[in-house]
């Protein structure tokens, strides 16, 4: 059991870095207003099947490498994503008997939770960024969950 | 999904108040990060080493626009390389030929100014630096380039193209380097319409083709197609380099200011390399230099210098009308803390 859990973690830390990079990919204008939040989704998917592998640190290290990359204020991201992550940890089970059109509902929320936290930072750091496409990536995050739970299904080999 | 089995349940059941404990934990790690980060100080050394580490895999995630390019450029046609060779030439003998007369303006400027000897371009050296990743959003219009403090870039430092002024570094690492760019929503640069000399600040909208002028009265001089250049205020950019063009005025009655748009010269949005500038330090058109951390406080030189007292002169006993109240001070030694206003005042004075 132990090896395994090794093994897996390499794993998470794999999808991880490839959400990351899908996230900071450079994308024209109107592309980028729709991208998924990859790594908040892949970092809920493995708060919810695996909680006890990344657990809430996975979230906060997640959110600072955002931060970094996206040169936002330290912690804003970091902050975020370990409150959606808690949630997630703390609920998997309910969340994991769901079907699958109802788990995108519950990461709709999580999302909107996600990029409210990240707009009340803004708002109290002084850059306040009202514009409504900034609410877009929810949507299309809560689309992709059934295709992004298939995929990462793969990596960790579940059968 | 058998990995769900009893045993994984009773562990997991049992997390629940760590769980908790964690996110405390991490939470408030969080915010005193944000705090110390917004107050600066330390953590900006701190950031300076992350995005040391940051830089290989935002190398990574450009490369393959990059590959793209390279193959692009590898296999063009010989017609479309010829044809952009004339298309250089044409432009190096027109530009050779402004030279000429450059050259010569500036002799007749010296002379005028009554100097000895020419003064050396305000522009010490250039280094070019390429591009290696373009955020160009309503929200935020930055470049990553890939010269940082190992080159000797600078904080604050302006940044060009051929074309016109492009930003300024707004964050420096070891290898790279984040520039804001002009159209930014958060940047504004100091600027100076070419035609008549009125002072304004031309604010970033967010959209990498347009700049708003938002302190122009309604009634100011401007027209379409005016050309806006650096005023050499705020302390970045040196005085009279290109901005933008005019592209729309819209007056209206109600309204106390112009609304105006302009285009900025620089091709924002086709970069792949960019200019990096270091000034001549004490060249009369040189940018203040500013030393880290003290944004406002501005030349020493250039502050007020102590005058007379200012006692009212003894006027003779006439009969006193109502005068208007006298100028408390020369334009020139109006403090540029407070860009907007001296800009808009310079901009009304000037209009009277």
């Amino acid at each position: 059991m132990i090896e395994r859990t090794h093994d897996s973690f390499g794993r998470m830390l794999l999808t991880v870095l490839v959400a990351l990079t899908l996230s900071v990919l450079p994308l024209p204008l109107w592309l980028s207003a729709v991208r998924p939040a990859f790594l908040v989704i892949t970092v809920l998917y493995w708060s919810i099947s695996v909680p006890r592998l990344g657990g809430i640190g996975l979230g906060f290290f997640s959110g600072l490498a955002l931060d970094v990359f996206r040169g936002a204020v330290l912690g804003q991201n970091a902050l975020a994503l370990s409150a959606i992550t808690y949630v997630a940890v703390r609920e998997h089970q309910k969340i994991r008997l769901k079907p699958s059109f109802q788990q995108a509902l519950i990461v709709l929320g999580a999302l909107v939770a996600y990029e409210f936290i990240l707009f009340a930072i803004d708002g109290w750091t002084g850059h306040p960024v009202t514009t409504p496409l900034r609410w877009i990536h929810t949507l299309t995050g809560a689309l992709i969950w059934p295709l992004a739970t298939a995929v990462l299904d793969r990596t960790r080999g579940a059968r | 999904m058998a990995a769900y089995g009893a045993g994984n349940y009773r562990v997991s059941q049992g997390r629940g108040p760590a769980a908790g404990f964690s996110f405390t934990l991490y939470a408030i790690l969080a915010i005193v990060l944000m705090v110390l980060d917004r107050r600066g100080g330390w953590l900006t050394q701190a950031r300076y080493y992350l995005s040391a580490a940051a830089y290989p895999l935002q190398l990574a995630v450009s490369s393959p626009a990059q590959a793209w390019h390279w193959t692009q450029e590898t296999f063009t046609a010989r017609a479309t390389l010829e044809a952009e060779n004339a298309a250089l030439r044409a432009r190096d003998r027109e530009l050779s030929l402004q030279t000429m007369r450059f050259d010569a303006l500036l002799r007749e400027n010296d002379e005028l100014r009554g100097l000895r000897s020419a003064l050396p371009p305000v522009a010490d050296h250039w280094m070019p630096a390429e591009v290696v990743d373009l955020e160009l959003n309503a929200l935020k219009q930055r470049l990553l380039v890939n010269r940082g403090a190992h080159n000797g870039v600078f904080r604050g430092q302006a940044v060009m193209d051929s074309y016109g002024l492009l930003g300024q570094t707004t964050r420096v690492s070891p290898w790279s380097s984040e520039v804001m760019l002009i159209t930014d929503p958060e940047h504004a640069v100091p600027v100076e319409i070419e035609r008549t000399g009125v002072h304004t600040i031309a604010v970033g909208t967010g959209d990498p083709d347009s700049l708003a002028l938002p302190y122009l009265p309604a009634n100011a001089d401007i027209k379409y197609g005016d050309l806006l250049l650096t005023s050499g205020l705020g302390g970045v950019f040196p005085q009279g380099y290109p901005v933008a063009r005019i592209t729309e005025i819209r007056r209206d009655a109600v309204q106390p200011l112009a609304q105006i748009r302009a285009s900025p010269l620089a091709k924002l949005t086709l970069l792949r390399e960019v200019m990096l500038v270091w000034f001549e330090d004490g060249h009369p058109a040189a940018p203040v230099q500013l030393k880290a951390g003290a944004a406002t406080s501005g030349n020493p030189t250039l502050q007020r210098q102590p005058g007379p007292p200012l006692t009212p002169l003894p006027l003779p006993d006439l009969p006193r009308l109502a005068l208007p109240p006298a100028p408390s001070s020369a334009p020139s030694s109006a403090p540029t803390k407070p860009p907007l206003k001296a800009a808009t005042k310079t901009a009304t004075k000037a209009h009277k």
